[in-house]
Formats: structure tokens, C-alpha cells, sequence
């Protein structure tokens, strides 16, 4: 397999690695550089588990090649956290009780972080569009949507 | 101060989850983020694409010569059997293939790419055989034998095969008498309904890692609801020492039942002890997942019920045809669960019942939230609705009328504890404005409001043990050693909170040891059956009650008191009789020393505690007559108002209400995270989901084509309410809830949609195209 030389950015941390042309951004993102907080769950591009921003748009990083991110500027679930404080979209995840097993969380977390950067303050109907490719099977998704609505407010 | 005065600060409190913090920032360590270095090694299965055939050869040997691959095993390799009920399965298929799926031969190599380029050189000749793909056709007497063996397989004594037949458990109920019951029936509704086989897709595949040492030991590291269970399940099938086994489980990225007992995870502990040193990692993929996981079996349940004139439910006659797939060593006891419940929340005189749990060439059934429950409920509860339909009762009135409560004789011979499904009732159909129309948001559509009861017991072997331990740090800190797991239903949180309130210290001191590590974690049967806030629970408060016994003793001698003058709150250990106190950091690790330096008291505090029921008995083969089949019921009421579109079939949930008896929310808002979610499950149930076969070949495993509920399915309202009976042995009074929010769900909203439209489809999903199809046929009748 032919390998690659991509430079990024991921979390706001340059990195330089070499990168077979089969290697998905997901599996870059948990086995290149071990930032296991992004998940895999389906590897279709159905589940949202996967969830970063890629030059801030939300993908799913199972579908996307990490060879195509050269030169890009990459967000997981790490870099909502800053110095170990949460942001205040998880102090609202947090307060809602709108996480159970946890597995969709990051994923989860990253589409309505980037929701809310486009849209600061969104009606439930269009957090609800937002968040539509993000499968949860524990929380029933109401909390969710309510903590991207609290975390929207003044 | 008084002790319940106590136990209020935090029994009844919305108490942040422990596990948040770690959830939120990505930390929260799931199997696959487990690092194991270059060692690593990564396994595929080779699966059966016949739904039954005889294998005549294997040959691996192209396999074994391609550079990467470092072991490859075949059924050849091992020939024991493996369940958790009824010993029917082998790890990989040994001479006949019985489902699409089943693993034939497995691959360890350096990359999940050479494993499965491996996996085509493997040559496997099979000769197809006749499969059945009915629970009824398997029933006939010149059906094919599945399990020609099945009178030699190992089974508990509580589950009955029927060798010679594909029969593998077959409970009964006989109560009363039902020939002179129907003679006294004024109405009686005989109907059938089908449930089909769902998935029970958690986010987080199936993923398990094994390594095996030079000496033999297996560590396995695995996404479990089960880690004790299965360690003990591999344990017996290798005839091995459990304490060889050490099964390491990290937070389990959801489970609803099909990460309990074991399942894939025997797979890399064969490939591993071929490559010793080696882990060897399995994850599923989510094809896989969908269609080689155990699924939740379908349901071919045919009913009859009768009530005389004033409404009072005379008799029931329960048929049940479980379809338990290719293997049903856990499916025996859904059957069974299906069995000793199979009145509902009735209060019914004469009973017959018989649920049969048949092998079929389908998936593997295997536990899913509730199991038996919500498909048992979708039929009885339909058929309540069209008895009070038939007498021209009101259906709540009719429910409330024939209701199970304490003290009545259950269908088993059991007696009814105390429980508040009355007012789950009042609640849900006061909340849905029971009895008043609903106006429909157009001409075209109409409206409908539907009501179901349902109650579950924890489904489990009699005396299913619970232990805990409680150890003491120097700061007063306790690390609290459970084996109940986090599958995101806030296990550890409750558990905490039961830790903190039992011993008198503040939450935040309560620290639960975890990973669970079955060399190091207390003793818990497994994680399931909505039992752990009841079991677990219990056994964490009989820690706390030997630590502060502990305690106690070493200050009542200390400062020259009576034990029964001291309490601890907060942290301190206090006399109520004179105004002595002093901080547990202060003694529970070094003692108390003793006056003028001569010398100390006490030492390192650790409280253990257990719990397990001891009452449960044997029901009889022949009659299900016992005297206690269960240890409890949770009970409740979910009530719904739908719309449904004339024009196009497409169905609307205006509001969705439930209301359980959880006997004490110990965290009341996690008890309705915990309504919600399942209510959501149980939307998604009844719209969406169904696995569909073709020939055994599943259609749909894919999140396409299997659709489950997203954020654009909710209700456009959901309410959730709790009842408090106490359970007279729940920790607080505290009763399950994890499973019964999905049981009643398709129920309701199958009556829901018949008060709008007069439809009853023969079973769920209720899509729009099979909607559109009734109403349809219905204006083509009418005409």
C-alpha cells in the first residue's frame, strides 16, 4: 500500500504522519494518534458515533480518508475540553442527565457543538434535524435536545 | 438525629451521575480503547451461509501459509458445549451448520485485512439440509430435528426439552377449571398476533479481547453485562478453575441484554490459546452485529379470554410459540419467564398455559430488555382491549376492574405483594385525558388514545448471587467493590448513593473500583433482569451495615460506650449520649490509640455484604404450581394519543405516558432517563423494527434499512411518573426499572391505533405502507 505524508492540525496540536491510502480518518484518529474518545460504531456512515469537525464541518470520520485531510484543522471530543474544564454544551449534557452508556456522547457532542457555532440560538426543530444522524439508543434523545437548548440560552 | 432523617439527604436525590465527567470529556474507557501494543493480534470468523447443512470438509491450509496469519481454528479444535440454561452450542459449528452466520472457522492475524483475506482461502464443503424457519412448522411431528442430540445436552432443572422433537423447553400452567370457565363466559375473544425478530443494536458492538499465558490462565477483556457469568461459563466449558479465568470489563457502550452470558466471546479465547502471549481481539461489525448476535426471538402467541357479563376475566388460554433460533441455550428461559407471567397483570381464575420454545434455522434468540415481556404484553393487552370492546366496557374500567393486587393467588400459586399498578393507571389515563376526544390536526387524519398495563419479574435461576465490599482509605475515603455493571442505566451512581446513605459518609467519598475484574470486584451473578438497584443494592447495604458494626466496636471501646449510642453522619462518629465525635479519616485505617500512648485500637475497615434471594421455589412440570415463582414484580402503565394520516398510513405520537412502580426512586431523575429511553425503545419497537429473513438470509444489516428512532421519531409530549410501593426486601424499597418502560409500548399504541382507525394489524411494525394498506382495505370493504 502506497504511504502518504499528511500535516494537520487536531485540537489545535500540528501533527505530521505517514498514512497508508486505505486509512480512514477514524481509524487515524484512534490508532495513529490513540484519541479513542471518537467511536466506532457502524464504519457506514450511518451512526454518528464517529463524529469530528473537518475544517469545521461535522463528518463522519469513517467515511472520510485520512489522506484527505492534508493541511486540514481536525476537532474530537478531546478538544471540547480545555484544561480539563468543560465546555459549557457538557455542563449542559451534564446537568440534563442526557448521557447513559456514553458511547454516542462524543459524537453527539461535536454535531451540536458545531450546531451551536452556526447557530447560536437553534429552535428544538432544528436541533432535532442537527443531531438526526446521531444514533443514541440508551437517552430516548429528549434530554439531548434539551441540553443543546440549555447550552443555547443566556 | 434520626436515621431515615439520615438516609433522606441522599435516598430520593437527584445525585449527579459518577460516570459523567468521564463521559463527556471522551476518557470514559470502553473495551476498544483498550491499548495492547504491538503483540496485538486481530481475529475474523469465517460464518455458514447455509441455514442448515452437514459440514463434510474443512480446509484451512491455504489459510494457515499466508504470511500474517498465526493461528486458525475450526470446530475440529474443540468439542465442548457452551449456555448458560441448556448446554446446546458449540463455540464453532462441529460437523452441521444450523443458521446463516454461524461461526465455521476463525482467523488470528497481524491486521483484521489478512484475517479476513485468510478467511477466503478457507475451502468448506457442506451438504445442505432441509431448514425450518417457523417456530410452527418446527413443531410438526415429521419436522426435521435441528438437535438430534438434544436428550444428551446438559440443562438446569428448571427447563424441560422435549427430546426427538425441536422442542427445547415447554412450561405449563393448569389452574382451575377451564371447561366450566368458558361455559360462564358472557364474551370471549380469541385472537393470534406475531412479533417479529428485532436487534438490539447498541452503539458499541460485541468486542472481546483474550490472552492466554504459557501456564493456560485466560484474561479476557470484554464489553459485558456478565463478566462473573461469563468467566464461570468459559470456566466450565474448558473445565478449568474460574480463578484461572480473569474477565476484565470495562463501561459497556449499551447493552439491553445481548452482552450478557456469553456469546461471541469464547471465539478469541479458542483462537488465543493457540498463540499464547497473544491477545487476540474480536470486534463485531456492525453486519455482524446484526445478523450473528443474538436476537430478540419472535413471537407467534395465540390467545383466548373470556369475562362474564359484569367484566370480571373468567379464563385465559395462552399458546406460545417462541421462535428460539439455532440455539436457545438462554432463549429456554424466556420461555419460561414468558411462561410464569403469561396471565399480565391479571387477576384470572382459570389458566392455560403453554409456551414452547422451538429450535428453528433462524438467528440465535437470546435475551432483550424485558425479555418475553414486551412480546407477551403486545398480545394480551390487545386482547383485554377487544374483551372490554366486546362487553362494551370502558378499557380502563375494565383493567381496573380485574387488575392483579396484593394478596391475590397468581396463576403460579404465588401471592401478590403489594403494588401500585392501580395508580399507574389513574395516572397515565388522567394524563392522557382517558375518555375525552382529541381533535385531529386536519380532516384527514384521525386521532386515537390507547392504554397497557404490563408487569415483569427479574427473569433468573432462583438464588442468583450479590456481593460487595467496602474499603476504607486513610482520607475516609471508600472504594466500593461491586460487580454490577455500568451499562449506562447509572448502576454506579445509585450504587454509590445506597454506599454513602448505608454508611453515613458524604457521596462524594464513595469511589466505585473499576474496571470490573473478577480477581479483584465482589461477586455478582450478571447484569441483567432489571435486578442490580434491588440485589446489588441490598448487598452494598449489608457491607455498610458490617463496616459501621466494625466501627462501632472500635469507638465504643475507645471511648468506654455503648455501640448502640453511636452514629456516623457525614463522616463522623458521633455519640448521642455524650458529645464525643471524631472523623472516620481519623481511625478507619490506623485505629484509635489508646490512652497515655499504651498502645491502639482497631485497623483497616473493610465492610463485606451479600445478598441473595432464598425463597424462590420450583414450580411443578405439569402444573407451574409453586409457591413463590418469582421474587417480585415491578408494574405499570404506559398510555398514548396518536394520529394517523388516512391518506398516507404515516403515524404521529402526539404524547406518550408512562407511569411504573419503582417501590423507592432512589434517583428519581435517572428512574425517568431510565422511562424515557426505554419508552423510546419501545416507540422504536412498534413504528420501525423488524429483522427480516428471506430463506434465513437476513435483509436488512444495516442502519438504512433497519431503521431506529432518531431525534425526528419523539412524541411531540413524553411524561414520566413513578409510583413508590416499597418492595418489602428492596434496598429503600426500591424495585427495578430498567427493562419495563419498553414492555407495555407496542401494546398501547396497537390500541391507540385501533381507537383511531379500527385496525389491528397482526403485529408490529405499524409502518406507514402497512397502515396505508388496512385503510385501504378497510374503505374497500366498507364500499
Amino acid at each position: 500500500m502506497k504511504m502518504h505524508t499528511i500535516n494537520f492540525t487536531i485540537n489545535g496540536r500540528k501533527e505530521s504522519l505517514k498514512v497508508s491510502s486505505n486509512l480512514t480518518l477514524l481509524h487515524m484518529i484512534r490508532e495513529n494518534l490513540a484519541l479513542t474518545g471518537t467511536k466506532n460504531g457502524c464504519e457506514a456512515g450511518e451512526c454518528g458515533a464517529c463524529t469530528v469537525l473537518l475544517n469545521g464541518e461535522p463528518v463522519n470520520s469513517c467515511m472520510v480518508l485520512a489522506v484527505e485531510c492534508d493541511r486540514a484543522e481536525i476537532m474530537t471530543v478531546e478538544g471540547l475540553t480545555e484544561n480539563g474544564e468543560l465546555a459549557r454544551l457538557q455542563e449542559s449534557f451534564k446537568n440534563l442527565n442526557a448521557v447513559q452508556c456514553g458511547f454516542c456522547t462524543p459524537g453527539m457532542l461535536i454535531t451540536a457543538y458545531e450546531l451551536l457555532q452556526r447557530n447560536p440560538h437553534p429552535t428544538p426543530s432544528e436541533i432535532k434535524e442537527a443531531l438526526v444522524g446521531n444514533l443514541c439508543r440508551c437517552t430516548g434523545y429528549e434530554r439531548i435536545i434539551q441540553a443543546v437548548e440549555q447550552a443555547s440560552g443566556e | 438525629m434520626k436515621k431515615s432523617q439520615k438516609i433522606l439527604a441522599l435516598i430520593g436525590t437527584n445525585i449527579p451521575r459518577v460516570d459523567i465527567q468521564e463521559k463527556m470529556t471522551g476518557e470514559a474507557l470502553f473495551t476498544d480503547d483498550i491499548q495492547f501494543g504491538v503483540k496485538l493480534l486481530y481475529a475474523r470468523i469465517k460464518r455458514s451461509p447455509h441455514a442448515h447443512a452437514l459440514i463434510k470438509s474443512i480446509d484451512t491450509s491455504r489459510a494457515e501459509k499466508l504470511p500474517g496469519v498465526r493461528a486458525v481454528v475450526t470446530g475440529a479444535d474443540f468439542s465442548g458445549r457452551i449456555g448458560l440454561y441448556l448446554k446446546d452450542r458449540h463455540i464453532i459449528a462441529r460437523n452441521r451448520v444450523r443458521y446463516i452466520g454461524e461461526p465455521v472457522a476463525g482467523v488470528a492475524a497481524v491486521s483484521e485485512a489478512v484475517a479476513e483475506k485468510a478467511l477466503d482461502l478457507i475451502q468448506v464443503e457442506y451438504e445442505p439440509l432441509p431448514a425450518l424457519f417457523l417456530p410452527q412448522d418446527a413443531i410438526k411431528p415429521d419436522a426435521p430435528l435441528i438437535h438430534p442430540d438434544l436428550g444428551e445436552y446438559e440443562v438446569v432443572n428448571f427447563i424441560f426439552p422435549k427430546p426427538g422433537t425441536n422442542i427445547s423447553n415447554h412450561f405449563k400452567i393448569r389452574k382451575g377449571d377451564m371447561k366450566n370457565a368458558w361455559k360462564n363466559c358472557a364474551a370471549i375473544v380469541e385472537n393470534e398476533y406475531y412479533i417479529p425478530h428485532i436487534q438490539h443494536v447498541p452503539l458499541e458492538t460485541h468486542v472481546a479481547v483474550a490472552k492466554v499465558d504459557l501456564s493456560g490462565k485466560i484474561t479476557l477483556w470484554t464489553s459485558s453485562q456478565s463478566p462473573f457469568a461469563q468467566r464461570d461459563l468459559i470456566a466450565k466449558t474448558w473445565g478449568m478453575s474460574p480463578a484461572d479465568i480473569k474477565v476484565i470489563s470495562p463501561y459497556v457502550g449499551g447493552g439491553f441484554g445481548c452482552k450478557a452470558g456469553v456469546t461471541m466471546e469464547a471465539l478469541p479465547v479458542l483462537l488465543a490459546m493457540k498463540v499464547k502471549g497473544c491477545p487476540v481481539k474480536l470486534r463485531l461489525t456492525r453486519e455482524e452485529e446484526f445478523y450473528t448476535n443474538f436476537v430478540r426471538q419472535a413471537l407467534l402467541i395465540r390467545l383466548k379470554m373470556g369475562c362474564d357479563a359484569e367484566g370480571n376475566i373468567l379464563a385465559m388460554e395462552n399458546t406460545m410459540y417462541w421462535d428460539g433460533g439455532a440455539s436457545t441455550e438462554y432463549g429456554v428461559n424466556i420461555t419460561r419467564a414468558g411462561g410464569y407471567s403469561s396471565t399480565g397483570p391479571y387477576d384470572i381464575p382459570n389458566v392455560k398455559t403453554d409456551s414452547y420454545c422451538v429450535y428453528t434455522n433462524n438467528t440465535i434468540g437470546g435475551p432483550y430488555r424485558g425479555f418475553g415481556m414486551s412480546e407477551l404484553h403486545t398480545g394480551i393487552e390487545q386482547c383485554v382491549d377487544e374483551l372490554a370492546n366486546k362487553i362494551k366496557m370502558d378499557k380502563v374500567a375494565f383493567r381496573m376492574r380485574n387488575v392483579v393486587e396484593s394478596g391475590d393467588i397468581l396463576a403460579t400459586g404465588m401471592v401478590m405483594h403489594p403494588t401500585g399498578i392501580k395508580a399507574c393507571i389513574e395516572k397515565v389515563a388522567e394524563a392522557i385525558e382517558w375518555g375525552k376526544p382529541s381533535e385531529p390536526s386536519a380532516p384527514h387524519k384521525k386521532r386515537g388514545k390507547g392504554i397497557a398495563l404490563m408487569w415483569k419479574a427479574p427473569a433468573m435461576p432462583p438464588n442468583p448471587g450479590s456481593s460487595a465490599t467496602l474499603k476504607f482509605n486513610s482520607d475516609g475515603t471508600v472504594f466500593l467493590s461491586i460487580g454490577g455493571q455500568e451499562i449506562g442505566q447509572g448502576a454506579f451512581t445509585v450504587a454509590a448513593q445506597i454506599a454513602a446513605a448505608g454508611l453515613g459518609v458524604p457521596m462524594d467519598w464513595i469511589r466505585i473500583s473499576k474496571p470490573l475484574d473478577t480477581d479483584y470486584s465482589s461477586y455478582e451473578w450478571q447484569t441483567v433482569a432489571s435486578r442490580i438497584t434491588w440485589t446489588m443494592g441490598n448487598a452494598i447495604l449489608d457491607a455498610a451495615k458490617d463496616a459501621r458494626k466494625q466501627i462501632f466496636k472500635i469507638v465504643a471501646k475507645a471511648w468506654k460506650e455503648n455501640k448502640k449510642d453511636l452514629e456516623i453522619k457525614d463522616g463522623i462518629v458521633y455519640s448521642t449520649n455524650t458529645d464525643k465525635k471524631i472523623s472516620l479519616k481519623d481511625f478507619v485505617i490506623t485505629g484509635i490509640p489508646k490512652k497515655k500512648d499504651q498502645g491502639w485500637i482497631g485497623g483497616p475497615i473493610i465492610g463485606r455484604g451479600k445478598f441473595m434471594p432464598t425463597y424462590v421455589t420450583g414450580l411443578d412440570k405439569d402444573t407451574g404450581q409453586g409457591k413463590r415463582a418469582v421474587v417480585h414484580y415491578t408494574t405499570g402503565a404506559q398510555g398514548f394519543i396518536v394520529e394517523v394520516d388516512t391518506l398516507t398510513g404515516k403515524l404521529e405520537i402526539i404524547k406518550a405516558v408512562s407511569a411504573f412502580d419503582v417501590g423507592k426512586a432512589i434517583n428519581p431523575d435517572l428512574v425517568k432517563a431510565q422511562i424515557e429511553g426505554g419508552m423510546v425503545q419501545g416507540i422504536s419497537s412498534a413504528l420501525f423494527e423488524q429483522l427480516v429473513f428471506k430463506e434465513g438470509v437476513l435483509q436488512n444489516p444495516n442502519f438504512v434499512d433497519y431503521r431506529i428512532a432518531t431525534t425526528m421519531d419523539l412524541p411531540d409530549k413524553m411524561e414520566s411518573y413513578y409510583i413508590e410501593v416499597p418492595q418489602d426486601d428492596g434496598p429503600f424499597g426500591a424495585r427495578g426499572i430498567g427493562e419495563h418502560p419498553m414492555v407495555p409500548t407496542i401494546a398501547a399504541i396497537a390500541n391507540a391505533i385501533n381507537d383511531a382507525v379500527g385496525i389491528r394489524l397482526e403485529g408490529p411494525p405499524f409502518t406507514a405502507e402497512k397502515l396505508f394498506m388496512a385503510i385501504k382495505a378497510q374503505n374497500k370493504s366498507v364500499d
